[in-house]
């Protein structure tokens, strides 16, 4: 049996679930027998590749950029997992919602600003004006509630999606868990 | 007071009517005086008094067609003139005796032909704050009638007979509720009536409680007499400044007159009545609702059981009913209940006043026998649609009703063939809607309705609207999808099934009626960005990252 | 209160249970160790019926009723876990999390939340439905506790121990509909109202809506038991 493709993206979050994901520890060398991880931030991949089998989001779709990463990412996804709270939910990036994006940068780059206020116009992307959770753009196949889901949680989400076991997710995790 | 008094008070009004030649009769209510009927008024008393003819000019409460006001009928001839204004004064003075003034006459006759006037017998030919007027049209015969000849028992008997049913919009029948009340033990028991009227489009009750507030007073001392109850409120909004006043001042003339108050009519039968004003809450009409206002609390609903019948207002049994169906008991007890019965259909008998409003010619209130088709309201009563333009739906029972689609005008009005369209009689708004009107935006608007008169008791109702809102402008706006279009089900469902009131229970009715009769103009608008009926603001189409991705 | 105490035999879930006349369904349902879940009740308070996570189904009605408020007849067929009750229930979750902003992972109260409970133990993995993020007040001005509008959902658990246990009734509900908030006084600051600083609300909200500033980050466990002894206390003397 081919290993399967693991990708793992990291949007508007914490990287978080990323550490979390990486504290499977000595399980990840298990994980890495079944699945080959072909695109994450922590692999050296620039182009997200044509077909993955299963791509773990972390982070909610905050700018325009974010959301033509996810629509390409479902484009190019057999299974699509939201992965923890900002991704499921909105999380901490979406508390900025009620206030709007403008109030934000202001803060960021006007108020705080020792030298030079001024808000950038390369480089950081255009703010969308409400943070959504990845499900209000896209398909999602599984939601993993979490801030961030535990290592444990990954390991048995991951070894039952690979194995094909069922998964009974509210039993592993909740929302800010 | 008795009924011999009664009948000299009649006399007499009938002795000072018929010193006049003519009688004038001026629509004051509220359309026609909104139109000028007041100056129209003075004018005619001023050109009579000018003119040397014996004419007594009257003002009246609605006379029905308030798209034509104001309005003004001339009798003994029965003649009607529309679209009066103060200037015509003279002519139409002059004209009597020698036939009318056609350039004023219209011709409603197939609009009134084809009505039956229970509750509104005597709009249009009393004047509504005499109480002898009143007196004159057999009012308040039923009230002695009652207390003199018949037990109690005997006035529930009559009133389930009849197969009256609730007018508020429930249908549930009224001497059963009637039956239920005087049956609950306690020496301290309520009557309520119900004239928190708040649809959108719905004038009955104001009419009735403007045009003919006795009736309303004298159905509430029936149903006292017959239940139990020593006191009664009449729960209006505030918003109805002359019926309030009109209310007040019958409430005082009917005790001057000795027909409230203590020992009624010579009988031990004591009954007082209190106006309460509603503060402009739509879920105040919600009748547990109703009673915490007037207990002084916050307007909102409780669970049921117990229904008020039994634990109401103060924890007491509570008699609690619409204006309309306290119009209806007077004539009832006066000609039986069985000569109720005779007129309607079979499951809802008698006649329902309805308020015809939107793309119809012939706007106002209208009285018809319930199991009327609603082709004859809207194509004969109502006149059609004016401007050339093709009928699309009605929209029966308000922000709590649906829409019925032109393929169903040939079925009958009545209570359970309306529920089984999905929408429901409702107290009687019925607003017409043509090929300009979108379903979809329609929906939105009654659901905008629900959502900010949502009490915010209950969650399904309180944020299910809320969500319920959001998506339809999503999708008025083409920004919605195939799924918001199912997710708007099941929130429908939820807030159908899962709410505390019936203001919540019935929200969803205008969505789920368009949802299905109309589901091509959702899709229109989701699928190829386009609002059939040309109203809605679509914004531009796909997004410009979905293009980019998808190429 | 000298009705007549009878026993009645129901069947919930086709379990035969007895009760005696009187209890509510949801009394009788946790003494067999039934699981109906409540939002806006809590033992020792009035109940008012309004969160509708307890409807249930009852056989011969088609209108589901709130099993806090409705009393057991002789004969009832009581379902508690239908297919239909439990996408209501679904629903009534997704809309109070899509309607202010609960944000559990940066919440006092995360850990402790009966909202977020019920979610878990509903299965709720996200929320279909839109975030309306509404933009609302904290109100610190009080020295001890804060109430977060963002995590209030309105169960009116405070109000009511307020007016009924402590009988200040501080606390009320204003405005309509969506847009309805819980207040202090006639919306005044909680720090410069008739408040009695006994702090019941705090241990009755199931949220993190009011909560004690003590606290910090996810450790604020809440003892809302306190109220059933309360009572029983006050009966006795």
């Amino acid at each position: 049996m081919s290993k399967l493709k693991l990708a793992t993206v990291w949007l508007d979050g914490c990287s978080g679930c990323h550490m979390s994901f990486l504290d499977m520890d000595e399980r990840l060398i298990e994980l890495a027998d079944i699945v080959d991880v072909v695109y994450s931030p922590i692999v050296d991949t620039k182009e997200f590749p044509d077909m993955v089998d299963i791509a773990l989001v972390e982070g909610a779709v905050a700018s325009v950029d974010d959301e033509k990463k996810i629509r390409k990412i479902r484009a190019h996804s057999k299974l699509l997992i939201a992965m923890g709270d900002c991704a499921v939910a909105g999380n901490v990036p979406s508390m900025r919602n009620p206030i709007g994006p403008q109030a934000i940068l202001n803060r960021a780059y006007i108020e705080n600003a020792d030298v030079q206020p001024q808000i950038p116009c390369v480089v950081v992307p255009e703010l969308l004006r409400i943070v959504r959770p990845i499900h209000e753009f896209v398909k999602v196949d599984v939601f993993l509630p979490g801030c961030p889901p535990s290592a444990d949680t990954f390991h048995a989400a991951l070894t039952a999606l690979v194995t094909g076991e069922p998964l009974d997710i509210p039993a592993l995790t909740r929302f800010g868990a | 007071m008795n009924i011999e008094e009664l009948e000299q008070i009649a006399e007499s009004v009938r002795l000072e009517n018929a010193k006049y030649d003519y009688e004038v009769n001026v629509c004051m209510d509220l359309a026609c005086a909104s139109q000028g009927a007041g100056p129209l008024r003075d004018e005619l008393v001023k050109a009579a008094e000018k003119s040397g003819k014996k004419v007594l000019v009257r003002r009246t409460g609605c006379m029905g067609p308030c798209s034509s006001g104001p309005l003004v009928r001339v009798d003994p001839e029965e003649t009607l003139y529309h679209h009066v204004h103060a200037n015509h004064a003279e002519a139409i003075v002059a004209s009597l005796g020698d036939g009318p003034v056609p350039a004023l006459q219209c011709d409603l006759n197939e609009h009134f032909d084809k009505q039956v006037r229970v509750v509104l017998e005597n709009a249009g030919y009393i004047d509504p704050e005499k109480i002898d007027d009143y007196i004159a049209c057999d009012g308040y015969k039923a009230l002695l009638t009652a207390l003199t000849e018949m037990s109690p028992n005997t006035v529930i008997q009559q009133i389930t007979d009849s197969g009256l049913r609730g007018r508020g919009g429930g249908g549930y029948p009224t001497g059963l509720k009637w039956g239920t009340v005087a049956k609950a033990g306690g020496d301290l028991k309520y009557v309520i009536c119900n004239g928190d009227e708040g649809d959108p489009g719905a004038f009955m009750d104001r009419s009735v409680m403007e045009g003919d507030p006795h009736r309303v007073i004298e159905g509430m001392a029936i149903a006292a007499y017959a239940v139990g109850a020593s006191k009664g409120y009449i729960y209006v909004r505030a918003e109805y400044p002359v019926a309030v006043a009109r209310l007040t001042a019958g409430l005082r003339d009917a005790r001057r007159r000795g027909l409230l108050g203590n020992g009624i009519c010579g009988t031990t039968f004591n009954f007082d009545i209190e106006i309460r004003l509603g503060a402009g809450a739509f879920v105040c009409g919600e009748e547990t609702a109703l009673i915490a206002s007037i207990e002084g609390k916050r307007g909102t609903p409780k669970p049921r059981p117990p229904y008020p019948a039994v634990s109401g207002l103060w924890g007491k049994p509570t008699l609690i009913n619409n204006v309309e169906t306290y119009a209806n008991i007077a004539p009832i007890i006066r000609k039986g209940g069985k000569w109720f019965a005779n007129m309607g259909s079979e499951r809802s008998k008698g006649t329902k006043v309805f308020a015809l409003t939107g793309k119809i010619t012939n706007t106002g209130l209208v009285e018809v026998p319930m199991g009327i088709k609603l082709r004859e309201i809207i194509e004969v009563i109502g006149g059609g649609v004016p401007g050339g333009h093709t009928f699309k739906a009605v929209q029966t029972g308000g922000p709590s009703g649906g829409c019925i689609p032109a393929e169903m005008f040939d079925t009958p009005v009545d209570y359970e063939t309306l529920a089984q369209l999905g929408s429901i009689m409702g107290s009687g708004g019925m607003i017409v809607m043509d090929d300009t009107s979108c379903m979809v935006n329609v929906a939105r608007f009654f659901i905008e309705f629900c959502m900010t008169e949502s009490c915010g008791k209950c969650i399904p109702c309180r944020a299910g609207t809320a969500q319920m809102f959001t998506l339809l402008t999503r999708i008025c706006n083409g920004g919605g999808t195939l799924d918001d279009l199912e997710l708007l089900e099941d929130l429908c469902a939820t807030v159908k099934e899962a709410s505390l009131c019936g203001l919540g229970q019935t929200a969803p009715n205008p969505v789920l009626s368009t949802l299905k009769y109309f589901r091509n103009e959702y899709i229109e608008h989701i699928v190829h960005k386009r609002c059939p009926a040309g109203v809605c603001n679509i914004e531009a189409a796909v997004p410009e990252v979905q293009a980019e991705v998808l190429a | 209160m000298s009705e007549p105490v009878g026993v009645k035999t129901l069947q919930i879930n086709g379990e035969e249970v007895s009760a005696r006349s009187g209890q509510t369904i949801l009394e009788v349902a946790r003494e067999h160790d039934i699981d109906i879940p409540t939002l806006c009740h809590l033992e020792g308070l009035s109940d008012v019926g309004a969160c509708r996570l307890c409807l249930v189904e009852i056989k011969g009605s088609n209108k589901l009723l709130p099993a806090c408020v409705t009393t057991v007849f002789e004969g009832m067929e009581v379902s508690t876990h239908t297919e239909r009750l439990q996408k209501h229930r679904h629903m009534i979750l997704e809309l109070l999390f899509a309607e202010r902003n609960h944000v559990c992972s940066v919440c006092v109260a995360n850990g402790h939340c009966e909202l977020q409970s019920l979610a878990q133990d509903q299965g709720l993995t996200h929320i279909s439905l839109p975030y309306r993020n509404p933009e609302l007040t904290v109100d610190a001005s009080l020295e001890r506790f804060t109430v977060d509008h963002n995590r209030c959902i309105l169960c009116t658990r405070c109000v009511r121990v307020c007016a009924e246990i402590e009988g200040a009734h501080v606390w009320d509900v204003m405005g309509r509909g969506i847009n309805s908030t819980v207040i202090t006084d006639l919306n005044d600051p909680w720090g410069s109202s008739s408040c009695t600083r006994c702090g019941k609300c705090v241990q009755v909200c199931p949220t993190g809506a009011l909560f004690d500033k003590s606290k910090v980050g996810s450790d604020h466990p809440k003892y809302p038991d306190f109220l059933p002894y309360l009572n029983l206390m006050r009966e006795a003397r």
